[in-house]
Formats: C-alpha cells, structure tokens, sequence
C-alpha cells in the first residue's frame, strides 16, 4: 500500500527570540540572539522572550495550574493550531491526534534548598523529610510537573482530543514524535497530528542533571561550532510544535502546506564505542535519499563528544549547508528535533535560507530557495535522528 | 490457512510471550495462584519511614533489592525481570537480539532525594544557594553518575542494550494508561507492516516518600491504613482512593504469520485498541463519561466487534471514589443492557495500582484468565456500592466462558486506553 504524503500544514514557535514566526524568521535573518550570562552565572542559559500567556491561555486559573514550562508549550500549541487553521474547530480538535516529547516540570527549588540545607546542618533526620514535603509541597505542583501533563493542558486549553501520547527521553523523544507521527499518518492510523515540544531553560533545578555531566555551558556564549575548548550547551527555553497531516486531508479542508514532511528516521547507537556517532550518522543518511547540495539543520547540543562525531560525519558532506539553532536557542531538548522541523518548514515557505550565525565560518551561505532540507538531531547523551522536509508540490 | 488478517486486512498481532513482577511475585505462576485465590500483596511500608505519611501502605515490591535504591533502578530491575521471562517463553530472536522495536512504559524520571541528598553533604558550605549546589554537582566527575541513571532515557537505553532491540527504543508516559499505550504502539506498528515483532515493557518503582507525598497531597490514597491488604476496595461504598503499588509486565508481540512461520505458541490475540483523551479536568474525568465511552466504542470498532461479544471486563478500578462511578457509568453507557451480564473485576484490589505498569499488567492478567477460564477476584467487596451495580467477581475467582476481555486504563490527564484481548483470531 502506498503511503500517503505528510504536509506540516501549522507551526508555533515561543523562544528566547520572541512568538510567532515573523519574528522568528526576522531575528533569524539579523542573526540575533538572546542569551543570558549572569542569571544563573556561571552558567549560560536562553530565557524565554517576553511573553503575554493570555492569547493563547485566556483562563487565568488555567495559567496557575501549570508552571513554564507547560505555559510555554500550550502557547506554542496555540499558535500551531492557529497557523494551520484549525483553532477551535472542533470537528478536527476532537480526533486530532497529538504526540508530545517532553522532560519534567519545574520543581520548588526553594523547598528542596531548605531541605537540602537543613540536612547539611544535620537538621534532618529521616523521618523529618516527610513532614517537609508534606507541609511544604504544593498539592498541584505535582500536575505542573508530570510529563503527561502538558498534553493534558493542551488538550484542556485548546480541545485536542483525539489521542494523546507523550513520549521522554531528552532528545531522542522529540525525533521519535515526529518519527510515529509520519509513520500512523503516512499507513492511515492518523489523520492529523499536534507534534511538539516544550522546554524552560531557566531552570536551576533542571540545570542539576546536566551539570552532573559537566554537560552545561559556563561563561560565555559562543557558535555551537566555537566550543572544543569550552563544551557544553547552554539550555535553551522554546516552545515548538508542528500541525502533521496527510494531504488528503489538507486538500479536503483548503489548507497550504508550509512543506512536506517526507521522512523521519532513528536510531540508537551504542556510544561506548568511539565514532559510533558518526558511524549512526552514516548508516541514517542514505535513507533519506538526499544530494550533498542540500541544507541540513542540525540539533547539534554543543556537547562533547557527540557535537565533534557529528562534525566528523558533516565533514563528509561539505557541500551541505549547515545551520545550528543551538548557537541562537541554546539546547531545548526535547524540542530542539521540532525546532528544526519547525525552522525547516518555515525557510521552505519562506523561499530563502536564513543566514549561518557562525564566526568560524562552518556554517555556509545558500542563496536560492531550499527545496529539501535535512533536519538532524544527535542526543547530548544518547539518540539520533534525521527528517527529510521537503517542498510540497 | 488460518486468517493471517484481520477484517480490515491488518496483520492480526498475538502475544508470545508474557512476564510479570508485582508485589504478589515475580512470574506468572506465583502471580495466577496467589491473584485466583484473592491474596493481597498490599503491606505497611517499610523501605522509609513512613512518620507523617497520611497513607503508611502500599505493594511495594519488596523482595527485589536494587543498590543502591533509587525507584528509577527498582523500576529498570523489575522491567529486567518481567522481559526475561516473556522473552523465554516466547523463544523469539537470541539472547541479547531481539527482532523489532522496543515500548517502555515507564514513570517520569527526576534525581531523587538520596542522592540529591548525597551531594548536598558533599558541598563545601552549611548555607549554599542552587549555584554552590550545581558546582558540587559537576564537581571532578564525581556524580557522574547519576546523570547517567536519572535522565529520562536512561531506563530505555539500558534495556535496549541488554535485549538487543531495534532502532530507537521509546519511553513514554500516558500516566496510568501508559501501560495499555506501549501496546499500542507496538500493535500499530505491527499493523503498519514496519516489524514482525515488539517488545512492549511498563515497569514502575515508584513507591517512594515524595511520591505517595504528591499523591496524597492531591488526595488520590486510601488513608484506611489498618490492614493494609483491606485498603483498595473497588467498586465498594467505602472505597476512598487508590494504593500505590509497583510492579512490571512485559509481553512479546507478533504479526500471527511470523509467529506461526516460526511455531511459537500463540498466548492470545490483542484485537483491538483505542484511546480518547478527557479534556475536562486535570485528574477529574467528565461527570457525564464521554471521554471514556467512547475510548471503549473506539476499541469495539477497532476490534470490529460487538458490545455482546465481550464477556469480561477487566477494570482499571482503581478503588477511588470517582473513577470506579465513571468506570460503571461509560460502561452501561457502551454495553447497556449486556452490562449486568458482564463478569467485571479489578487486579487492583490485590495488587494496588502499579500506575505505569498497569495497563500491561492487567492485560497479562486478562490473558491468563482467557488461558486459565477462570476470572480473578475483586477482594475486599464486602460492601458493594449500590450506585455500581456491576456483576463483580466479588471475593471469589469464579470460573467462566471468557471469549474475549476488554482491559481498561483511564488516567491523570484525562488519558484512557482500552484493550481488547481474545484467545483466537477474529
């Protein structure tokens, strides 16, 4: 049976760079970035642009019960829905199916700080912890905070009620969303699909795990393509998310395509051996059937060594024109695989290729319109992907 | 030939292999027993103290140790666990090589109070703010470790690398229906023809102090503390919430051709699947069952079956006061008078609620009951609510012509998820 074609018929974006994708492209295109060195100093973090929640999450009591980083992916839900045109229709809302890649929720940092003192001090024996959470959590925090919970919001806020899957796994889950969505809609499962992502980088709870690692970026922001002798991603906050549909389907309802979603692949390649990046890399790209010439969008963290094995395999390919977000939006995790869907959609539809944002110069000018665009994703950690996005016809 | 399709031309898929862990054991022969003769694995807690606690039990898998403790290892042993037994009874692919790709239910993931405790005494001040605290984190790569036990990946990526599956593993968490959707994934991509075969694992270790704290700060627990094994009463006037419990259920799914070609007993039939998300609450469901009704039509017709052809619902009864009333209203809502006919029962009432894990938990036990035709029992339903006028297998397993069962998940966030299992193909 043939597959059907996959159209991204909405984008929403909310970042560090502000909402919508005017701004987007216009930021993009003056090479602008918002970054922050002092907040959470020394650490380099991306916070959200400023922001009214209201337009896309009228109810106030609806805004209390989430917290960021859910705010940030029902605004940008918002949008997509409202770009593909599809807001408040309730025909479609109550079969459209949704996948959501998402980490967890802001903790109360100042809770965990006392606890986390008070035990230093030797004020804690064990007992005294359950009080602590007892007397001091907040009871809905806990919703603000589960992984499932920002598709429950979207499906509160804007109706969304077909189906709602939620998949984790820092990077990896943004690109698997992306990758079961194509594969339901393209075998007819779906119909049509909210994809996306959400990601609150001024977060010092979150920043915890990634320092751990020695993951986190410290000092100065710089090119993703600058970093070999400081490492490290600076966590980034974007809210972005994709209307998936069969063409069918839009053409029934009039809708234009910003491009076609022709292919999503992934794999998990067993990093305890050196170059297994670059050779997941390798193994992937024939799959997509694409000329050295095209544009490719990576996710590329900035993190070692997975950013130099991606750099080992885009080497190979030098006629690619490559852009790396995370030099203008910090690492968003999650959504940092929809972010680039979401950037390669818009420069499709836009006709033009926004510029490279790179000193170093690794990052090429292509004038002309894109007509296929790879988008890549390389896990801080663990997971690999690539998207083929392509013009629609 | 056997119908290698079902009526919408699909592969039929079929379970080979089945595993299982949950506070009754860990195997399908301890559970079955244990399940079938309405022993309850609910105890008071023993892992923490349990001072301050409004709620003091749960069915914490206690004989399975992990060090150190953390609910993420506990959750990752367990799933260890309930996969090598489905894997060896299903006989697919070779150890360390499985052929398709792999579902994991799994609970989110944060660093957890011990350790994030272990690093606080490693600062070197006794009043530090998060930046000292992040600095002692990265501190000489001596919590390194932990990044690598408490991402979200973490539990997949090891799993992937001990089975051998394929492609990107994906976790993934649909509350307590997450168990139901790692099924479902796996049938549709079965369905889709991308692979003969899927692992699909849900495992939760989550009995931890700040869990049981969140939920009981939002007032989902039993509180009826003493005995514990009385607390979870479904579908009873008295129940007044759920019991946390952990657990993990694995199972081996197959297109029925690869099964067949390669001679593998085939354990039942997953015939149909279905979701439908609640929009109205955040953990309350619509009062009038809408979303739930018609995730169970939407599993009917998946299916392509009738309401008359289920003879037995195996409910997500949670024993909370709201759920077990909208479970009963979708319910007659979709089966009407067929309803008091149906034999229902909840898992639950022994073993609690295994939250990520249930879904596949209670569908391993479906299917046991399809292979045994005999219906584990609803303990504790001594005093039946009037308002809930199913046919519970109260107290008692009682033996009956089981056909096909329909397994359901209705969860936080307003996620339902229903199964249904059969013995044969359509």
């Amino acid at each position: 049976m043939a597959e059907k074609e996959v159209w991204i018929t909405g984008i929403g974006l909310l970042s560090s760079l502000g909402e919508g994708l005017d701004a987007h492209w216009e930021a993009l295109g003056d090479k602008r970035v918002n970054a922050d060195e002092t907040r959470l100093a020394p650490y380099v973090i991306h916070p959200i642009g400023p922001v009214s929640f209201d337009a896309q999450i009228p109810k106030k009591g609806d805004q209390r019960q989430m917290e960021t980083w859910q705010r940030i992916g029902t605004y940008a839900a918002g949008l997509a829905l409202d770009s593909a045109g599809v807001k408040g229709n309730q025909e479609i809302l109550s079969r459209m199916d949704m996948i959501i890649a998402a980490g967890g929720g802001e903790r109360d940092l100042t809770v965990d700080m006392a606890i986390m003192n008070a035990d230093a001090q030797g004020k804690l024996p064990p007992a005294l912890l359950n009080e602590k959470l007892m007397n001091e959590l907040r009871p809905t925090l806990f919703l603000a905070q589960l992984s499932n919970l920002l598709a429950g919001n979207i499906a509160i806020v804007h109706g969304v009620c077909g189906t709602s899957r939620t998949f984790m796994g820092e990077e990896a889950s943004g690109i698997d969303a992306a990758r079961i969505a194509v594969a339901r809609i393209g075998a007819g499962q779906s119909d049509i699909a909210l994809v996306g992502a959400a990601h609150n980088g001024d977060r010092g709870d979150l920043l915890m795990l990634y320092a751990f690692g020695d993951f986190a970026l410290k000092n100065q922001h710089s090119s993703i393509w600058s970093r070999r002798n400081n490492p490290g991603f600076a966590i980034g906050s974007a809210g972005a998310f994709l209307v998936m549909e069969s063409r069918e389907h839009a053409e029934a309802r009039g809708a234009k395509p910003f491009a076609r979603l022709t292919k999503v692949v992934a794999d998990l390649a067993r990093r305890k051996e050196p170059g297994a990046v670059t050779k997941s890399l390798q193994a992937m790209w024939p799959k997509l059937g694409v000329g050295d010439d095209a544009v490719l969008i990576t996710g590329a963290t900035g993190a070692e060594p997975a950013t130099s094995e991606e750099r080992a395999f885009l080497e190979q390919h030098p006629g690619l024109a490559v852009r790396a977000p995370g030099t203008t939006f910090g690492h968003t995790m999650e959504a940092q695989f929809p972010l680039g869907l979401a950037l390669a959609a818009l420069s499709i539809s836009r006709g033009k290729l926004y510029p490279g944002n790179d000193p170093a110069g690794f990052e090429v000018e292509k004038p002309g319109a894109p007509t296929q665009i790879v988008v890549m994703g390389v896990g801080h950690w663990q997971g690999e992907g690539m998207a083929l996005v392509e013009a629609a016809e | 030939m056997a119908a290698a399709r079902d009526k919408f031309g699909r592969p039929i898929v079929v379970v080979t292999g089945m595993g299982i862990v949950t506070s009754l054991g860990a195997g399908k022969d301890d559970n079955w027993k244990r399940l079938t003769a309405g022993e309850s694995g609910i105890k008071t807690v023993t892992r923490f103290p349990i001072d301050s606690l409004k709620t003091t039990m749960a069915g914490a898998v206690d004989f399975v140790t992990v060090e150190p403790f953390s609910s993420t290892s506990l959750s990752q042993r367990l799933a260890e666990i309930a996969t090598e037994e489905a894997l060896a009874q299903s006989g697919i692919g070779s150890k360390g090589d499985f052929p398709g790709p792999m579902f994991l239910a799994v609970a989110p993931i944060e660093t957890e109070w011990p350790q994030r405790l272990e690093v606080a005494r490693a600062v070197p001040k006794t009043d530090f703010n998060i930046i000292d605290y992040l600095a002692t984190c990265s501190e000489g790569g001596k919590f390194t470790h932990f990044h690598r036990r408490f991402t979200f990946g973490s539990v997949a990526l090891h799993l992937a690398e001990t089975f051998g599956t394929k492609g990107s593993p994906i976790s993934l968490s649909t509350a307590c229906a997450s168990g139901a959707t790692a099924i479902q994934l796996g049938v549709e991509a079965i369905r889709r023809g991308e692979t003969d075969a899927a692992l699909c694992v849900a495992t939760d270790g989550s009995v931890n102090p700040e869990a049981m704290v969140r939920f009981s700060l939002l007032s989902a627990l039993s509180t009826q503390n003493d005995p514990p094994q009385g607390a979870s009463k479904p579908f009873s006037k008295n129940r007044d919430g759920f019991v946390m419990a952990e657990g993990a259920g694995t199972l081996v799914l197959e297109s029925y051709d690869a099964a067949i070609a390669r001679g593998a007993r085939i354990l039942g039939v997953v015939a149909g699947c279905g979701e439908l998300t609640d929009s109205f609450h955040r953990t309350r469901s619509a009062p009038d069952g809408k979303p739930a009704i018609g995730c169970v039509r939407k599993t009917l017709a998946d299916a392509g079956m009738e309401p008359n052809q289920i003879d037995h619902i195996n409910a997500h009864g949670t024993s909370t006061p709201e759920n077990d009333k909208m479970e009963y209203l979708a319910t007659s809502a979709v089966f009407g008078e067929h309803t008091a006919s149906i034999p229902v029962s909840s898992n639950k009432s022994m073993v609690g609620h295994t939250i990520s894990a249930a879904g596949a938990v209670e569908a391993i036990y479906s299917l046991l009951t399809l292979e045994h035709q005999r219906i584990p029992p609803t303990i504790n339903y001594e005093v039946p609510d009037p308002a809930i006028p199913f046919d519970v297998v109260g107290n008692k397993a009682r033996d009956a012509k089981v056909t096909a069962v329909m397994s359901n998940s209705f969860g936080f966030g307003g996620q339902n998820a229903s199964l249904i299992l059969t013995r044969e193909p359509a």
